[in-house]
């Protein structure tokens, strides 16, 4: 095994693409790295970190600009045709053909992959069974769930044995359960057939499960060893810290992560605060900061290892860090208009489309200044229910009312009184940051100089430069725009739709950052993610699955019901979705 | 009071919006006047049923002083220019397959002597009518040459045709059909325009953005479709301009009228546009969505067949082209000076069009399933 030649050999690994704005960029720059045969190998690393630039370039789909890349023994500029035939590439989003059955899918992968007839049966039923899609081989891939999709897609990828096999973001978009067993099948098949995997992640809990870790940024090979080495670069810098009783834990993590001097990074974890601190740091000064709370040491994850790469190879001067600044004023005192009263009630609320119903009599409130998370897989009814509070969708059945206006009889008034920043950039990429916030201004109603003020002041606010295409903006600007658009009326309630997808965990942190200033400052909040830990941000959350409500209550609430109330939000989501998918499974078999 | 400039201020940004957007592309606003400019140019040059050349080919059997004379007056024309001169009828057959020529005259050998002896003297033209419209024209040409070579030799039959045409007089086919352009080349673009507006929203998903804004979507609609139409009416304008003063066609009727029967044209396009639109989930079945209609729409139209010779069916349908109404009040302001008074039958069909349309994108806007 020693003597076995590296999988894969790569020498200042150069690829460059031209950006938005016209002026190129590397995607990857100048990478070396080399990857022992038969062992599971991730690559981590944020969005654009050239995880799948360098994953394309190993499977040979896209030619390097500069550097040595040989896969399997074979130069892969000579002959990438023979490195074809031997390895195996998942890409992001698999071709499955939506109208094939599941076994249809499998029978054309096969041919085209020239699997002899003979050994199929044996294969399919194999891998069929590893994917638990063995009772759903009629069933057309479109009407799969999404981790079901992406299963499916690993079956197709696997029906030869290749030799190496390159799986890009396999988990992205996927929800927890499903990612776990996807994780299963690839660890089943390292264990039974002996293969090489790469797989590129930007989750640490699917890292920690590997041989070696490589860690990516902007193009740039940050760091590499296993899981264990590297996380051993954050020992003795990690801490939890409990606040005061009437604190929230996301107004102490606030507070550290606005301290870049003495704290790395910090997440509100379980009702505590676990945070890095900087190796230089001053400890009186970290005492003062932590308001006399006790601060305990904690054990190195993987994630503390990444976090301070991250930040080391960033460093301070980061744009997105830095969170913009909001209006004070009503930070302080009782919050205007609060009368107690639910700020959005929704009492039995169902959506059909044909015969799917998507949300089944769902029923939660959501009090005035509260951050509110939305919390389910993909496909759980999570952005139905969202978009019926927007107004965007009408309900089927039951009572909606928003900021104190029935949504069912008044939608336009009931609109005047939101906010709403969607999931993907969706302000008018042509125009100019000024010409959107004036355009959207104008939409809310406001007119003369009374817009110009609120304009000049959110642009100010939200750090923005008024003439910059908004198309051409950096992700962390495009999102400030569109939340900067989104408050610009001065919302009761500002919706958010999954904002965190797809950004950074550097720029997720500014973005709470950024939500837990405007909680502060009186505005209602209203958030779905399928990021788990991120509902330790909220007050209280909502967990959906099959468009049924399983959960409601603060995170330590619904960690406490799940009866798993020290781990991770995570464990806690897959226990109540699993214990409520099993007490069906139950009903169904006594009914 | 104070409601209603509310919402006027809140249309004008989604107006001022629109048009920033469609101005600020580079490429666009070429598009907004490069094509049209280029289009009614083709349709003023190429598009004309008039015979300006028209090669034949002649077998002249009789070879005396008559045929030479016939044949020099249809020389004499400018429109004939004769391409062969056969010496057997076998040749003819070759000659108008082959599309060297568009017809042929055989002059029997008994021609000269027939007209000598005061005799019907008859003269074979064959035509190619692969194409009948030039067929029949030149047919139509070779008729009136012989006529008046009769009426030279005084042989003129009994009752003479004066032709007087009214609103046209060299009956100049240009005349007709530019200024049913005028119409007609603004409504390919506004249609698409309309089309392509919401469907470019709902595609990068600025158009959920655009809901949840109080606007309602009466004010979206009249927010897209002011920008729409105006566009429209200014392609028409530069169509308008190319034929008055590129083409030199003389306008008869009041440019108030014209653009009162523009607008209420370039509102129903419009509305269909914005219909397509709102039913369309993305650019590319707008535009797909758009080419269907555009071809019946310029079939029924009356623009090159009347509509009266059209099968009951198809007639009725017509009602429903607010081209049909378009190109004739168009026509008849221009060409025949109509007034209001004469042209108010024109004016129903194309607001009840937009009449329908435009309610009904706004109701798609929100109830159209995603």
């Amino acid at each position: 095994m020693i003597d076995a030649p590296p999988s894969v050999v790569i020498e200042g690994l150069r690829k460059t693409f031209s950006g938005p704005d016209g002026k190129p960029f590397d995607a990857v720059a100048g990478i070396s790295l080399s990857i022992r045969p038969g062992t599971l190998t991730a690559f981590v690393g944020p969005d654009g970190a050239g995880k799948t630039t360098l994953m394309r370039m190993m499977a040979g789909l896209l030619r390097p600009d500069g550097g040595k890349l040989s896969v399997l023994g074979i130069d892969l500029l000579v002959d990438p045709q023979s490195v074809q035939n031997r390895i195996s590439y998942m890409p992001q989003r698999f071709g499955l053909y939506e109208d094939l059955s599941v076994q249809e899918n499998l029978d054309l992968y096969a041919d085209l992959h020239g699997v002899p007839p003979a050994v199929r049966a044996e294969r399919f039923s194999r891998l069929l069974a590893m994917t638990d899609l063995a009772s759903f081989t009629q069933r057309p891939a479109g009407k799969l769930s999404g981790g079901m999709k992406q299963k499916l897609g690993l079956a197709c990828t696997l029906v030869r044995v290749p030799d190496l096999l390159l799986l890009d973001e396999p988990s992205v978009g996927v929800d927890p359960l499903s990612r776990r067993d996807l994780w299963r099948i690839i660890e089943q098949l390292i264990e039974a057939e002996g293969l090489s995997v790469i797989a590129s992640t930007a989750y640490m809990d699917e890292a920690q499960r590997c041989d070696q870790v490589f860690v990516l940024n902007r193009g740039a090979l940050l760091a590499e060893g296993t899981p264990a080495a590297l996380t051993a670069r954050a020992d003795g810098l990690t801490y939890v810290v409990t606040p005061d009783a009437d604190v929230p834990a996301r107004d102490l993590q606030a507070r550290l992560i606005d301290a870049p001097g003495l704290v790395v990074d910090a997440v509100p974890s379980g009702g505590q605060v676990r945070f890095i601190r900087q190796p230089a740091c001053d400890d009186a000064r970290l005492k003062e900061l932590l308001h006399g709370c006790d601060a305990q040491p904690r054990e190195a994850e993987l994630e503390d290892a990444f976090m301070l790469l991250l930040h080391e190879h960033e460093g301070p001067a980061r744009e997105a860090s830095v969170p913009p600044p909001l209006a004070a004023g009503r930070a302080d005192g009782p919050i205007p208009g609060d009368d107690g009263a639910p700020v959005i009630l929704v009492r039995d609320l169902v959506r059909r489309f044909g015969d799917f119903t998507a949300v089944a009599n769902t029923s939660f409130d959501v009090r005035r200044g509260e951050i509110f998370g939305l919390l389910g897989p993909n496909g759980a009814g999570k952005t139905t229910t969202f978009r019926m509070l927007c107004g965007l969708l009408p309900a089927s059945s039951g009572e909606l009312r928003v900021a104190g206006v029935n949504l069912r009889t008044a939608r336009a008034a009931a609109r005047a009184r939101i906010g709403y920043v969607a999931q993907k950039f969706s302000l008018y990429s042509n125009l100019t940051v000024r010409e959107n916030l004036d355009f959207f201004g104008g939409a809310y109603g406001l007119r003369g100089k009374r817009r110009q003020d609120r304009v000049r002041e959110i642009i100010r606010q939200f750090d923005l430069d008024p003439s910059a295409p908004s198309g051409n903006l950096p992700l962390g600007y495009k999102q400030r725009l569109a939340m900067a658009a989104g408050l610009l009326h001065e919302p009761e309630i500002l919706f958010l739709d999954e904002p965190t997808s797809g950004i950074d965990p550097l720029a997720r942190r500014a973005f709470w950052r950024t939500i837990t200033a405007l909680s502060q400052a009186g505005v209602t909040i209203v958030v779905t993610t399928h990021f788990m830990e991120e509902a330790e941000y909220c007050d209280r959350v909502a967990i959906q699955d099959a468009g049924r409500l399983l959960a409601l209550g603060t995170p330590r609430e619904v960690r406490a019901r799940s009866g798993t109330a020290a781990g991770h939000m995570n464990e806690a989501f897959i226990a109540i979705v699993e214990q409520a998918r099993a007490a069906e499974g139950h009903a169904r078999v006594a009914a | 009071m104070e409601r209603l400039v509310a919402s006027l201020a809140q249309i004008l940004a989604l107006c001022r919006k629109e048009i920033i957007a469609l101005l600020k592309d580079p490429a666009n606003r070429v598009i907004l006047a490069a094509p049209i400019m280029i289009q009614s140019m083709l349709f003023g040059y190429a598009a004309t049923f008039d015979l300006k050349h028209v090669p034949y080919a002649v077998l002249d059997q009789s070879r005396s002083a008559a045929s030479t004379a016939f044949l020099a007056r249809l020389d004499g024309t400018g429109v004939f220019e004769r391409e062969a001169t056969l010496a057997s009828p076998g040749q003819i057959a070759e000659v108008i397959e082959d599309g060297k020529v568009l017809l042929a005259i055989s002059i029997p050998a008994d021609f000269a002597t027939r007209l000598a002896a005061g005799r019907e003297a008859p003269l074979q033209v064959i035509l190619d009518g692969r194409n009948s419209t030039t067929a029949g024209a030149a047919a139509g040409y070779v008729a009136a040459v012989t006529m008046a070579f009769n009426k030279a030799r005084g042989a003129a039959s009994p009752i003479t045709v004066e032709r007087r045409a009214w609103f046209n007089p060299n009956l100049d086919s240009r005349w007709q059909i530019m200024p049913a352009m005028i119409a007609t080349l603004s409504m390919l673009q506004t249609l698409l325009l309309a089309a392509l507006s919401i469907a470019r929203e709902r595609e990068q998903g600025t158009f959920d953005q655009l809901l949840v804004t109080p606007l309602t979507p009466l004010q979206i609609l009249v927010g897209k479709a002011v920008p729409a139409i105006m566009v429209g009416v200014m392609q028409s304008t530069l169509v308008l301009l190319v034929v008055r003063f590129w083409f030199q066609i003389p306008m008869a009727g009041s440019p108030w009228l014209l653009y009162l029967g523009l607008l209420g044209f370039t509102g129903a396009s419009v509305g269909i546009g914005m219909s397509i639109s709102a039913l369309s989930l993305n650019m590319q079945q707008a535009m797909l969505h758009t080419f269907l209609v555009i071809m019946p729409l310029t079939l029924l139209s009356g623009l090159l067949t009347p509509v009266r010779n059209m099968p009951d069916v198809l007639r009725i349908a017509t009602y429903a082209n607010p081209l049909r109404f378009g190109v004739d009040l168009v026509r008849r302001v221009y060409l025949e000076g109509a007034g209001l008074g004469d042209v108010v039958f024109d004016f129903l069909p194309m607001v009840a069009v937009a009449g329908v349309t435009l309610p009904l994108a706004a109701w798609l806007f929100r109830n159209r399933l995603a």
